[in-house]
């Protein structure tokens, strides 16, 4: 049979436990850091504007639509290329002057006549200032209720260290996800939003087969530290973790390259997402617990007192 | 015996995964181009109308089948080319009073049909068409509101020869004052007991003042009220725009939601929807002059130039209006005929009756953006009232008659058209638009399958090389929850699959196999133990489906937050995604354990292909 990931013995994930909260630190100060100075190329959902996307018959050129924009009263549009060359993206802020839901049409109209080109409409999005502002507050409010709605779903299944084990590993993914989007100045919109929240998704599933596992080991083995528990389960789950994660990875990198430039955001998020939640489930859950003072007492299951129930642990 | 199912329990998931099939496989029949014909208006498609259709038709192209049917005619053609032609013909031949509607038509079969099986409804991203999001202006219409209240109150005062000082308007309500504590004493009785829905508040700051404001109750009432008559409104400027299927419906307390598929003429689109011209009659004060304008009276400005002195009261609204043509007079100028309603055909008779030879004034009014927006970002809109005909009674009006006055035939009718479908009770601003050509509709729904296909296609050779026999189970297991959650976003009414929902599928195909993968893993564990095959797919399965369970409820929960999130594009991911983690826990758990039951349960079984 095939197998991933062998080991015979279990691999001393734990003894790099330090080295891995120094990496994980840093890189959450980094994506931090990035955030408030770089910022977040917020899209259009959230700053408000109106993006046009338009078709051509040829390559277009870019600076020719510039130009043409800039004469007609758009020079603040942004002209970019939009997964071809053929498609252009045309994104212009909200402004105080015009009627804002007709500067769709006036762009459109514009380039037709002074272009000298067949232009097809591909794609209008208005969006006014104050829906943005609420999709901004709304979308910061998802993430904040998925993580306590998680937090107290893994705090009544498994035990309180777990589940704040669980939510600063969901945490720490979140903030490196976003922090990399704000290093590498990708655009930030709706879709990277419901990326990041099933990241959270994800990136629980595996914390919770590891700490699972943990709870089974605590209970089953008789002898070992926290420490060695810990480091046996992680070598019993991981071939499990590689092939979810690379599985998971197939399916995004079609998504990546194939889904088309709407979704590409997206999948950037998901891919990212995944490597860093399969590491956080690793090292940053499992080590919080760890540090929290996890023991076997914390993980016995909490039982009614039945008779005769002392011997039970005589039994083979 | 280990690993054996009873005969009903393979049954029943046999059964299952096959009703997921049934609803899914309308989506294999590709829609047919189609013609939506229905009346506007008032005009009913009759049979002569569709036998007229289908035999002007006949004649220029190849229809696929032509029906009528609750009232109206779906034609189904070949393709795009010969339905664009088909539209511009029937225009031609039937005129304005229908409209002609562009539509992709289903091709279930009827026995798939009569199960209630349907084919996805396509969102807008991937059909192509127009998403609007409106936002009701409540400004003006809560102090027209106010208005009235001093009428009101001034009216109910002096019919009970309740003498005050003076009612006047303010920002928040309305301010009586009285001469003496009597008056106001029976006023605040009288009025109480008349407007139970408004508070009354004698006012500590002013001597003899009660302050009247709205309470909450009745201020929701009329916001509601103003959004459900919008919603109507919008619904029949909607059928003259000629749209398959639209959608309108309201959000929150102050906001509508227009869906409009197949509709790329977004200019005309928003330019009817948002309109919110209307008209009012009243009469002409002609004993005062613009310098001196008394109370109950006010200056409008006249379109031609000039001032004109009106009295406030207003004669009728264009809420009355139920027709509106427009033509030309005897001495060719543009002109637009109006019905009216029983009520307001009544008003105005009453009206007119009283006033024959004088002067009554028609009032054009239209909402127009300053530019500024106010502190909440909203745009400011600016009430432009002008008098657009001033023209002597002649004789009593009835319910219909005719105003003049216009500038342009096409004036003429686009103030027709507005009139017929109604004035909006209150302005709208577009807040968010969303537009998709048919193209990139098209190219959409190409990407996601690709994607999709290509993405189970991976994960399937990946499971079958890893796991060889259990990876077949386990492929079985990931196509049949592929189906099933299509067949479920089939049978749900108005969900419908977007680009992010396809994204969704894939995502699900990926990680649906982590079950799979923590069960066979298990397996392996067992067997490496020392277990023989029997137990350790009974052990394995068992171990594995806590943990499987765990799992999937936390990412279940991130999905129904992000549905509850509920922002257009993000909403379709999360449906898919939530449909999807359901369907593939009982794909990956209980489908695949059938099959391994059906397989090697029971047997002698000395090596697992695993």
């Amino acid at each position: 049979m095939f197998k991933i990931f062998k080991s015979e013995s279990a691999i001393n994930f734990m003894g790099l436990r330090k080295l891995a909260i120094v990496f994980s630190v840093i890189m959450m100060s980094l994506s931090v850091f990035s955030v408030f100075t770089n910022k977040l190329n917020l899209g259009l959902d959230f700053t408000g504007g109106t993006v046009i996307e338009v078709g051509f018959a040829q390559d277009a050129d870019l600076q020719k639509v510039r130009e043409v924009l800039a004469v007609n009263g758009f020079d603040d549009a942004v002209v970019q290329n939009f997964g071809s060359p053929r498609d252009v993206l045309v994104r212009l802020a909200p402004r105080d002057d015009v009627k804002a839901e007709t500067i769709g049409s006036q762009v459109l109209d514009t380039l037709n006549e002074q272009l000298g080109q067949q232009v097809s409409m591909r794609r209008i999005e208005f969006v006014g200032p104050k829906v943005g502002d609420e999709l901004t507050e709304k979308g910061g409010l998802a993430m904040l209720a998925a993580l306590i709605c998680i937090l107290i779903y893994v705090a009544m299944r498994f035990e309180w260290r777990f589940a704040l084990g669980a939510v600063i590993a969901l945490a720490h993914d979140v903030f490196i996800t976003i922090g990399l989007f704000s290093f590498l100045q990708l655009e930030f919109d709706l879709t990277v939003l419901a990326a990041i929240l099933a990241v959270i998704g994800y990136s629980l599933n595996d914390t919770i087969v590891v700490s699972d596992r943990i709870r089974e080991n605590f209970r089953k083995l008789r002898t070992g530290t926290p420490s060695e528990v810990i480091n046996i389960s992680l070598t019993q789950t991981m071939s499990r973790t590689l092939i979810t994660s690379l599985t998971t990875i197939i399916v995004l990198l079609a998504l990546f390259f194939k889904g088309g430039a709407l979704i590409h955001g997206f999948a950037t998020a998901l891919l990212f997402g995944v490597f860093i939640g399969t590491y956080s489930s690793v090292y940053v859950a499992s080590s919080v617990a760890l540090s929290l003072g996890i023991t076997k007492e914390d993980l016995m299951p909490v039982e009614v007192e039945k008779e005769g129930e002392e011997h039970d642990d005589m039994m083979p | 015996m280990l690993n054996r199912y009873p005969l009903w329990k393979t049954l029943l998931v046999a059964l299952t995964v096959l009703i997921g099939f049934l609803f899914a496989a309308p989506n294999l029949y590709e829609p047919d181009h189609a013609l939506q014909i229905s009346g506007v208006r008032g005009s009913e498609v009759q049979v002569s109308t569709f036998e007229q259709v289908k035999s002007k038709l006949e004649q220029q192209l190849e229809i696929k089948s032509a029906v009528l049917e609750d009232g109206q005619i779906l034609v189904r053609l070949n393709d795009l080319e010969s339905q664009l032609k088909a539209r511009e013909l029937t225009t031609e031949l039937l005129g304005d009073k229908f409209s002609v509607a562009l539509n992709m038509a289903q091709t279930t079969p009827g026995w798939l049909a009569a199960m209630g099986a349907s084919p996805l409804s396509l969102g807008l991203d991937l059909r192509g068409g127009i998403y609007f999001l409106m936002e009701v202006d409540m400004k003006d219409l809560l102090k027209t509101s106010r208005e009235q209240m001093v009428l009101d109150y001034k009216t109910d005062l002096r019919k009970e020869r309740i003498r005050y000082q003076s009612i006047r308007l303010q920002s928040e309500g309305v301010l009586l004052k009285f001469r003496d504590e009597e008056k106001l004493e029976q006023a605040l009785t009288l009025l109480k007991g008349r407007y139970a829905t408004t508070n009354f508040v004698q006012l500590k700051s002013a001597p003899l003042s009660i302050r009247a404001t709205m309470s909450p109750e009745l201020l929701r009432e009329i916001k509601l009220a103003a959004v459900e008559q919008n919603i109507t409104i919008i619904r029949s400027r909607v059928n003259e725009l000629g749209v398959a299927e639209p959608d309108v419906q309201r959000q929150g307390e102050d906001r509508i939601v227009v869906q409009l598929p197949g509709i790329q003429d977004t200019a005309r689109a928003k330019e009817l929807l948002g309109a919110t011209a209307t008209l009012e009659f009243h009469m002409v004060n002609e004993q005062a002059s613009p310098g001196s304008v008394p109370a109950g009276s006010k200056v409008y400005q006249r379109r031609e130039g000039g001032s004109v002195v009106l009295y406030k009261k207003v004669m009728l609204r264009g809420t009355h209006i139920t027709d509106a043509s427009s033509g030309f007079s005897e001495n060719a100028q543009p002109e637009v005929n109006i019905k009216l309603d029983a009520k307001g055909g009544n008003k105005i008779s009453e009206a007119s009756k009283r006033n024959i030879n004088k002067p009554m004034a028609t009032v054009f009014i239209e909402y127009k953006p300053t530019g500024k927006v106010d502190k909440d970002g909203k745009q400011i809109l600016r009430k432009v009232e002008e008098v657009i005909s001033v023209a002597t009674i002649t004789t009593q009006l009835g319910r219909s008659f005719r105003i003049t006055g216009l500038d342009s035939p096409a004036e003429a009718r686009s103030l027709s058209l507005l009139l017929r479908a109604g004035a909006l009770r209150a302005p709208i601003q577009i807040v968010e638009e969303r537009t998709v050509g048919p193209s990139l509709g098209k190219e959409n729904i190409e990407l996601g399958a690709t994607a999709i296909v290509l993405g189970l296609a991976g994960v399937l050779l990946f499971m079958l090389v890893y796991y060889r026999g259990f990876g077949v189970v386990s492929n079985i297991a990931l196509a049949a929850n592929v189906v099933l959650i299509i067949g479920v976003m089939s049978m749900i009414p108005g969900a419908s699959l977007t680009l992010p929902g396809m994204a969704g599928i894939v995502l699900t195909v990926g990680m649906a196999v982590d079950a799979n993968v923590l069960i066979f893993e298990r397996i392996r564990e067992e067997l490496a133990a020392g277990r023989t095959p029997q137990q350790a797919i009974h052990h394995g399965y068992d171990a594995a489906i806590s943990t499987i369970f765990d799992a999937n409820i936390t990412t279940l929960i991130a999905a129904i937050i992000l549905f509850s999130f509920g922002a257009g594009p993000i909403k379709g991911f999360a449906i898919t995604l939530s449909i999807g983690i359901i369907t593939s826990v009982f794909t990956a758990v209980v489908v695949t354990r059938t099959v391994v039951n059906l397989w090697v349960g029971g047997k002698r079984v000395d090596k697992l292909s695993i």
